[in-house]
């Protein structure tokens, strides 16, 4: 039996995480179409619901250990012996945490922006919300596979049925790019299962050595599912589309949780499972980063499209987290899982911003704005704060992630460090140009008398607020959770070769023992 | 002479459902009312699924078997027939078809695919296919005033016939080689003389693969699917995207497996590339269909290929992930079906996939279901259509072929466009055309069935597989 630690709260916590949002869906279900205010406030009740029932994940998790923590485990279909095994570390704890923080802002910044189909709508949020916090607590490969996917129905819709003008080409794209990678995923982790005597159980996977050979072909099996859904580069194309696209709540939702999930699949499986591939391919992981970060950065330059800018600036910053995940050390990786969680909360803040102005101008151009720092003073502040987390500027939570991945990088090898570095130069032009365009200059005559951001709207960016000052100042209350499992996370990486050594000095005891 | 009649206990089911049917037929001179017809229909089936319960056993000289194989394939006949009948009731008043014959006729089709499943000589299966492939040819050609149907009918009869006789040269050749038209006894022979390398013997498994490749719509024998699919009564498309289907897996796997056991390594590999084609042909054909039922038929053939994984794995694990496949595409199709048959009413086709748009605006319910029915067709989670290909996938592996189940999945993939075509127009584009869906007890009941199964089978999946797994032990 894995050494994990079992769930000690009175309730089972992670599956009231996931089953929550899925109750308030079913609820939605039944209710009259025509009772929209219900609807919503069902929807919120849930999200905040989800997120209390989530807090004992941050109060009660025990930062001392790698070990896997409130783990449930029951048999589910025994014929292909699968369990229902449900389990948290510090490198996903906190990505449960902002998801069931993200669900209640997608359902607040939609509040008055969806109009059409609200009851589909917040049965699809909600349903996101619970395959997205399942995707981070599955300890099952067939459970994680199957909220990895099902996570792909209610998000094809919510961007293809409230998104932009050009929704539905966006919607089938990011549909058929995440599906074609998954597939390849799926066939890795069949071939998985009977090599180590037909079990899905994650740990129990990583308790085997596999041949070179095999995990390197698995390796580019699982990194065609989670480099599409990071997106590193050059499988990055449906990300631009998919971001603009989106209605707002998608948009953040794709930013701030969607995208972790590929950096997340490489911290969780690709590594532990495949150490001597990923050490091997290093080299490969980190030109693609870098190539990320530089050519995320040059395309924002010429964008045009608010929307549009922040999604090419997504890919540039996880091509700094990739660059760190495969710096393979402990200031690189902590700085990598940190930086998820940064962009998560920088990015997903910056299309709320968008989405605010959006809803009061319908215009993603930035060519349609200009002065409005004038007319909408208390937006204009908080973008600024944003802008800065994006750059990266200290005493925001942008620096310290960046920082550490920069450090990490420079130590794994010095032209990726400092090539990446430049990334950060760029990030710094194409943001300040940004902010520079929509909010001084002439006061664009579209944008005279706009109101400023209502209760509703502030509150919404607030906890992102604190989040940004609170990372930023003292991120030890977030790195802290992450120690003791990134440091086994490298000892599993640099031991890989001694793993390999010892068994085959076992073999040769055995021999001369006969 | 001392005659002694054969143990009758493993053909009750056969005889029962024989009877059921000259009783409908009966009852059709005497009744005007001909939903009272399809409830006995329904009813009788019912029975007919009891008496299975027991027949275990070989009779007729070995001629006969009624083992866990069978069983569970004429399950699958019966969730066939019964979901079928059941949204034929309202349907075949809208196409003015009305007639007792019809529910009889369905009927009789099942029987012969009932022997199929049980034929343990190939003259039984003979007999078998035809019973049922003449009168899925009436069925098809069922609306008479409707020219596409009699098109479906004639082409379809054509084709039939011409596999048939396949089918018999094939039998025959083995019968030349073997001396006989038992599975088991062609088994022994061909072990016990060595005959595995005979060319003449590589022509009749090819014949064979031919008739069979037919009954399952595999490319390049599918030819006749899109044109018999599209012209068919909808509901008698769903009856023979599903029932001759499984029939044909059902022969297919027990004459490959049993009889030219000592040939695995011929036949696979004539198996694989017709796996491939099949799946290829059928997902990009289907791309660019906008008759939903044309696309539904490509959609099928590219299901037969999936299908094949399991045969061609050669082994008993294989062979349940093909039974549960085909269980499973059961549910998913007929509920598909039962959508289209929705939109159909009086003056109104509703088979173009432009019918769909912004289907979910006026009728979200219908909607909301043809969704679930498109992504289980793709095989996304968490929907029976997941677990059938993930246990064919496991099954094809685990026999050692990674690289099919790489071609499959891809092609999986690529089937999605078109699935998620009929979601994005019900739910992404605005309504043309104000659609009137016909609603009848019948469909709903079958689309409550059909949606519950594959949620239920999508996130509990152990039952049947494991069903499907002891029904093959002592294959």
């Amino acid at each position: 039996m894995e050494e994990v630690l079992m769930n000690q709260l009175s309730y089972p916590v992670l599956s009231t995480v996931i089953f929550v949002p899925v109750l308030g869906a079913l609820l939605i279900l039944v209710i009259k179409r025509a009772w929209e205010t219900a609807i919503k406030w069902i929807a919120l009740l849930t999200s905040i619901l989800t997120f209390i029932f989530s807090i004992p994940l941050y109060t009660d998790f025990d930062k001392t250990t790698h070990k896997m923590q409130f783990v449930e485990r029951h048999p589910w279909i025994t014929s292909w012996n699968i369990n229902y095994y449900l389990g948290v570390d510090g490198i996903s704890v906190l990505f449960v945490l902002l998801s069931a923080l993200s669900a209640i802002l997608c359902v607040m910044i939609s509040w008055y922006s969806i109009k059409t189909k609200v009851k589909e709508f917040y049965i699809s949020i909600l349903l996101t919300t619970a395959s997205m916090i399942g995707v981070f607590c599955s300890l099952d490969f067939f459970l994680f596979y199957l909220f990895w996917e099902a996570m792909l129905i209610p998000m094809f819709l919510i961007i293809g049925v409230w998104g932009g003008p050009n929704r539905i080409y966006a919607a089938i794209k990011f549909f058929l790019y995440t599906l074609v990678g998954s597939v390849l995923m799926l066939v890795g982790i069949i071939v998985l299962y009977f090599y180590s005597g037909k079990t899905f159980d994650i740990l129990e996977l990583m308790k085997n050595h596999y041949p070179y050979s095999m995990q390197l072909w698995l390796f580019w099996a699982f990194f065609a599912a989670f480099a599409v859904k990071v997106p590193m580069w050059p499988v990055h194309t449906w990300l631009p589309d998919a971001h603009t696209e989106a209605p707002t709540a998608g948009s953040v939702i794709l930013a701030a949780i969607l995208i972790k999930m590929g950096a997340y699949g490489f911290l969780r499986f690709s590594i532990p499972l495949f150490p001597d591939a990923a050490v091997s391919m290093t080299p490969v992981m980190l030109t693609l980063s870098v190539i990320a970060i530089i050519y995320g950065a040059v395309i924002c330059l010429g964008q045009t499209d608010l929307k549009r800018l922040i999604a090419y600036s997504s890919v540039s910053h996880m091509g700094f987290v990739t660059l760190g995940i495969f710096a393979l050390n402990s200031q690189g990786l902590e700085g990598g899982i940190l930086q998820m969680l940064n962009h998560g909360v920088v990015t997903g803040a910056l299309f709320l911003s968008v989405g605010i102005v959006y809803d009061r101008t319908h215009s993603r151009q930035i060519a349609d704005y200009g002065g409005l720092a004038t007319h909408m003073p208390i937006y204009a502040a908080f973008f600024m704060v944003f802008t800065f987390a994006s750059i990266g500027l200290p005493i925001t939570n942008g620096f310290i992630g960046e920082f550490l991945i920069l450090l990490g990088g420079f130590t794994a090898n010095k032209l990726a460090g400092v090539l990446a570095a430049t990334g950060v130069i760029i990030g710094a032009a194409y943001m300040l140009w940004l902010y520079q365009r929509v909010f001084f200059m002439a006061v664009n005559p579209k944008v005279v008398g706009l109101p400023d951001m209502d209760v509703r709207e502030t509150l919404t960016l607030v906890p992102m607020l604190v989040l940004v000052f609170w990372i930023g100042i003292y991120p030890n209350s977030f790195l802290s959770f992450m120690h003791a499992s990134v440091e086994h996370l490298l000892q599993r990486v640099n031991m890989a070769g001694g793993i390999h050594e010892t068994s085959v000095a076992k073999l040769i005891m055995e021999v001369v023992i006969r | 002479m001392n005659f002694q009649l054969p143990d009758l206990t493993p053909v009750i089911p056969e005889i029962t459902m024989t009877a059921l049917a000259l009783i409908v037929l009966l009852l059709d001179l005497l009744i005007k009312r001909k939903e009272v017809v399809a409830l006995i229909s329904i009813g009788g089936t019912l029975f007919v699924a009891l008496t299975l319960y027991g027949s275990h056993g070989t009779t007729f000289g070995g001629m006969y078997i009624s083992d866990g194989y069978s069983t569970f394939f004429k399950m699958i006949f019966f969730v066939n027939i019964i979901l079928s009948v059941l949204i034929s009731i309202k349907y075949i008043t809208i196409e003015k078809s009305n007639y007792g014959e019809y529910y009889a006729l369905i009927l009789f089709s099942t029987t012969g695919m009932m022997i199929m499943a049980s034929a343990s000589d190939l003259i039984v299966l003979y007999l078998g296919l035809e019973l049922m492939a003449l009168s899925t040819y009436v069925l098809a050609g069922f609306i008479r005033h409707d020219l596409r149907s009699s098109e479906a009918a004639i082409k379809y009869f054509l084709l039939g016939a011409f596999s048939s006789a396949f089918l018999l040269y094939g039998i025959s050749l083995l019968y030349g080689l073997t001396g006989t038209t038992d599975i088991r006894s062609i088994a022994n022979f061909i072990t016990e003389k060595g005959l595995s390398a005979n060319r003449s013997l590589l022509l009749a498994v090819i014949f064979l693969t031919v008739a069979f490749g037919f009954k399952i719509a595999a490319a390049p024998f599918h030819m006749w699917t899109p044109d018999v699919y599209e012209g068919a009564p909808t509901s008698i498309t769903a009856f023979m995207s599903v029932g001759p289907k499984a029939a044909g897996f059902a022969v297919l796997g027990r004459v490959f497996m049993v009889a030219f056991s000592g040939l695995k390594l011929d036949w696979v590999h004539i198996l694989i590339p017709l796996s491939i084609l099949t799946m290829g042909i059928g997902n990009i054909v289907a791309l660019s269909q906008t008759n939903i039922k044309r696309m539904l038929a490509y959609s099928s053939i590219a299901h037969a290929g999936y299908a094949l994984l399991g045969i061609i794995t050669a082994n008993n694990e294989g062979l349940a992930s093909t039974m549960n496949y085909l269980m499973i595409y059961a549910f998913m199709n007929i509920g598909a079906f039962a959508v289209i048959i929705l939109l159909r009413s009086e003056g109104f086709k509703g088979e173009s996939i432009y019918d769909y748009e912004g289907l979910s605006k006026k009728h979200p319910l219908a909607a909301a279901l043809m969704l679930i029915f498109m992504f289980s067709l793709t095989g996304i989670p968490p929907t029976a259509g997941f677990i059938g290909k993930l246990y064919l996938f496991m099954a094809a592996i685990n026999a050692g072929y990674t690289w099919l189940v790489v071609v499959a999945v891809i092609f999986s993939a690529i089937s999605a466009f078109f699935y998620l075509r009929i979601v994005m127009f019900m739910y992404m584009r605005e309504p043309k055309i104000d659609v009137t869906l016909t609603n009848a007890p019948g469909t709903t009941f079958v689309l409550g069935i059909t949606t519950i199964a594959v949620l239920l089978i999508g996130i509990f999946p152990t039952y049947l597989i494991n069903i499907a797994r002891s029904a093959i032990t002592g294959f």
